[in-house]
């Protein structure tokens, strides 16, 4: 076991594939002789060469679309997108050709490809360096989407979908790079895709959650543990596939949900989280579904006092806890 | 063989003129059936290759002839190139009837989409230009695995216009992968005309701003458009890079059954852009050149007539997929 960052467990993850699998490459923006500019890919370029360590053109939809032709072609790339607020001009060829290539070729052709890029705010980030774009890809059959928030979980995730044969967005919270830091195994392993982890067990509630708002979530209940409320936390780390059985089964337990994310509140994941609960697990429900969610204004401000006032923390987290309780 | 006063470039032959000639009867038999399909109300929508067979067929047989391995990402004008590399009769005009049997998307997408990889074809989306930086992906993945294969990416003039196209060439030009951007300007964007398309008179004048080699042929010239596309892949072949290929033709039919060109096009226009049709400057050319007699063109429309006959009868009897799958492959 070794202790480390959310970041240096993603360096690990994409350096431990690329030694596996020599179809495994990186593209992007600064990838290269940089390291990338959070440093993701640091030692890369030495390690396994500019051939598979490339620095591209300033041009995300090409990032985007070279490496679709080169998943179709059997290498399985992993492209870094800078900034997660970067990510629309890739739409067109993630959301619009990847995810259906699969299907459009009756399975004939498939596009086995990560996209990686660090997405969220409270860092000062203003309203290009912290949007959350993962609502917009979990809507789209074909794709999987994950947004791990722990070493462990970001290691395990991102080998996974670099094994995937499907197209794999891999979101990492900027925050968590060097702020969070856990227990990594140094043997091989992977965390499955589309299965959620129940970071904090408890019987008065359930937080369903992902991303940075899972730690503040933990600060929430660990709040409420000292009134001897205990809160069951459920990180998501799968969007797509949701893995609704462990969310279903956790609300039948505690019988009150209150869906936490940082991502504008309308039509995000918690929306999609929220219906599956209420079809399928109407009866357990002793409150309404609750959610704590950025609020509907385009992104976060610069000005600190402005960020503090869209960022979903762990003091609002508790305060609706209070209130789902009260119901 | 008959002498001939033809200057042949490297690599072709008479034989190869009569072998094009030949597959570019049988084509236009298809394309000229598909419209009357059309109009039948048996296909839903129909574009075609009319005007252009001289510079696809070309090109194919100089990516036979000039690369070891090579693959074709078409659009969906391409119909002499997805036939010439193996699409049936029969699987064409079961793409265009949504028949089950359909082998590039099992008639999930639109006539002429999906891919048919052992025949080197992939034309996934009819979202124009999206398949551009794909097609630099392939060929980067050519490159990264050491091997030796060339890719053509075909595309339209108002391809020409999309920002990724752009993106794709800078990438393949800094990268120098081996790729042959093939540019087939019929001068309509469905009703846009190139000069509201863009403010230079070729497009092969972009290449330079690539850092790449372009050059402009008659697209209906099947020597011309040969010997351009046999120069742009031996320069990939030879590790030279990109080249951007601009062959000139003609689009004198609508852009697709669901367009009226009459609204938009001057009928004077369309007539002069007839008088271009490769299928006749080919025959007149083969024909003057003693290579083919009035008889054995004869014999060829017949015999290409009869097979699209036939396809024509075996896919209209064919079913339409059962449903029993269309969930799947949406994932692993």
């Amino acid at each position: 076991m070794s202790a480390l960052t959310v970041l240096e467990a993603v360096r690990e993850a994409m350096r431990e594939e690329m030694q596996r699998d020599p179809t495994v490459f990186v593209l992007g923006e600064d990838v290269g002789r940089r390291g990338g500019v959070f440093l993701a890919t640091q030692g890369f370029i030495d390690e396994f060469g500019e051939d598979r360590v490339i620095d591209t053109p300033l041009a995300e939809a090409a990032i985007a679309g070279v490496a679709v032709g080169a998943a179709m072609r059997g290498m399985r790339p992993i492209a870094e997108i800078q900034f997660g607020d970067f990510m629309f001009p890739v739409f067109n060829q993630i959301i619009g050709e990847a995810a259906r290539i699969r299907y459009g070729t009756r399975g004939n052709v498939s596009v086995p490809l990560v996209v990686r890029s660090p997405y969220g705010g409270h860092v000062r980030g203003g309203l290009f360096h912290s949007q959350s774009p993962e609502a917009y890809f979990a809507h789209t059959p074909g794709l999987k989407v994950v947004t791990p928030a722990t070493p462990y979980d970001a290691k395990g995730l991102l080998k996974a979908a670099i094994r995937a044969n499907d197209p794999v967005i891999v979101l990492e919270h900027k925050r968590t790079y060097r702020s969070v830091r856990g227990e990594v195994p140094d043997e091989d392993y992977i965390v499955p895709i589309g299965v959620a982890d129940i970071k904090r067990e408890g019987d008065a509630a359930t937080i369903v959650t992902y991303g940075l708002t899972l730690h503040y979530s933990l600060q929430a209940a660990e709040k409420m543990a000292q009134d001897g409320v205990e809160v069951e936390v459920i990180d998501l780390r799968t969007l797509k596939p949701l893995d609704r059985d462990t969310v279903l089964s956790s609300v039948r337990k505690t019988n009150r949900v209150l869906i936490v994310h940082e991502d504008n509140i309308s039509l995000g994941v918690g929306a999609e989280v929220s219906a599956i609960i209420a079809e399928y697990a109407f009866d357990s429900l002793d409150a309404p579904i609750m959610r704590v969610a950025g609020p509907d204004i385009p992104a976060m401000p610069f000005a600190p006092t402005l960020e503090a006032a869209y960022m979903p923390t762990a003091e609002k987290i508790e305060s609706a806890l209070r209130q789902l309780l009260e119901y | 063989m008959a002498q001939t006063s033809i200057s042949f470039p490297n690599g072709l032959t008479a034989e190869d003129l009569l072998d094009i000639y030949s597959t570019m009867v049988l084509v236009r038999a298809l394309d000229e059936r598909i419209w009357a399909m059309n109009r039948q109300g048996k296909a839903a929508i129909v574009a075609s290759s009319q005007g252009h067979e001289a510079a696809q067929l070309a090109s194919v047989w100089a990516l036979r002839q000039h690369a070891k391995d090579y693959f074709c990402f078409t659009y969906y004008r391409d119909l002499a190139v997805t036939v010439s590399q193996g699409l049936t009769p029969t699987e064409t005009l079961k793409g265009f009837l949504a028949k089950d049997g359909e082998p590039l998307s099992g008639a999930r997408q639109f006539p002429q989409h999906g891919a048919m990889l052992d025949r080197r074809v992939i034309n996934i989306s009819n979202v124009v230009g999206t398949h551009v930086p794909h097609a630099v992906g392939w060929a980067l993945a050519v490159k990264l695995c050491g091997e030796e294969s060339v890719v053509a990416a075909y595309m339209g003039d108002g391809a020409t216009s999309q920002g990724e196209v752009h993106e794709a060439m800078n990438f393949a030009s800094v990268h120098k992968l081996p790729i042959v951007f093939i540019v087939e300007n019929n001068k309509y964007a469905i009703s846009v005309p190139l000069h509201r398309q863009m403010n230079i008179g070729q497009i092969s004048d972009r290449a330079a701003g690539y850092g790449m080699r372009g050059v402009t042929v008659d697209g209906t010239d099947v020597i011309a458009s040969y010997s351009a596309c046999a120069d742009a892949i031996e320069h990939a072949v030879a590790g030279g890079g990109p080249s951007l290929v601009e062959v000139d033709v003609e689009r004198y039919l609508p852009h697709t059954s669901d367009d009226d060109d009459t609204v938009y096009r001057d009928p004077a226009e369309v007539d002069e852009a007839r008088k271009r049709d490769p299928l006749v400057k080919l025959r007149t050319l083969l024909v003057g050149e003693g290579l083919l007699s009035d008889e054995r063109d004869m014999e060829l429309r017949d015999v290409a007539r009869a097979e699209v006959d036939s396809a024509t009868d075996a896919a209209e009897a064919a079913p339409f997929p059962s449903d029993y799958d269309v969930f799947d492959y949406v994932y692993e």
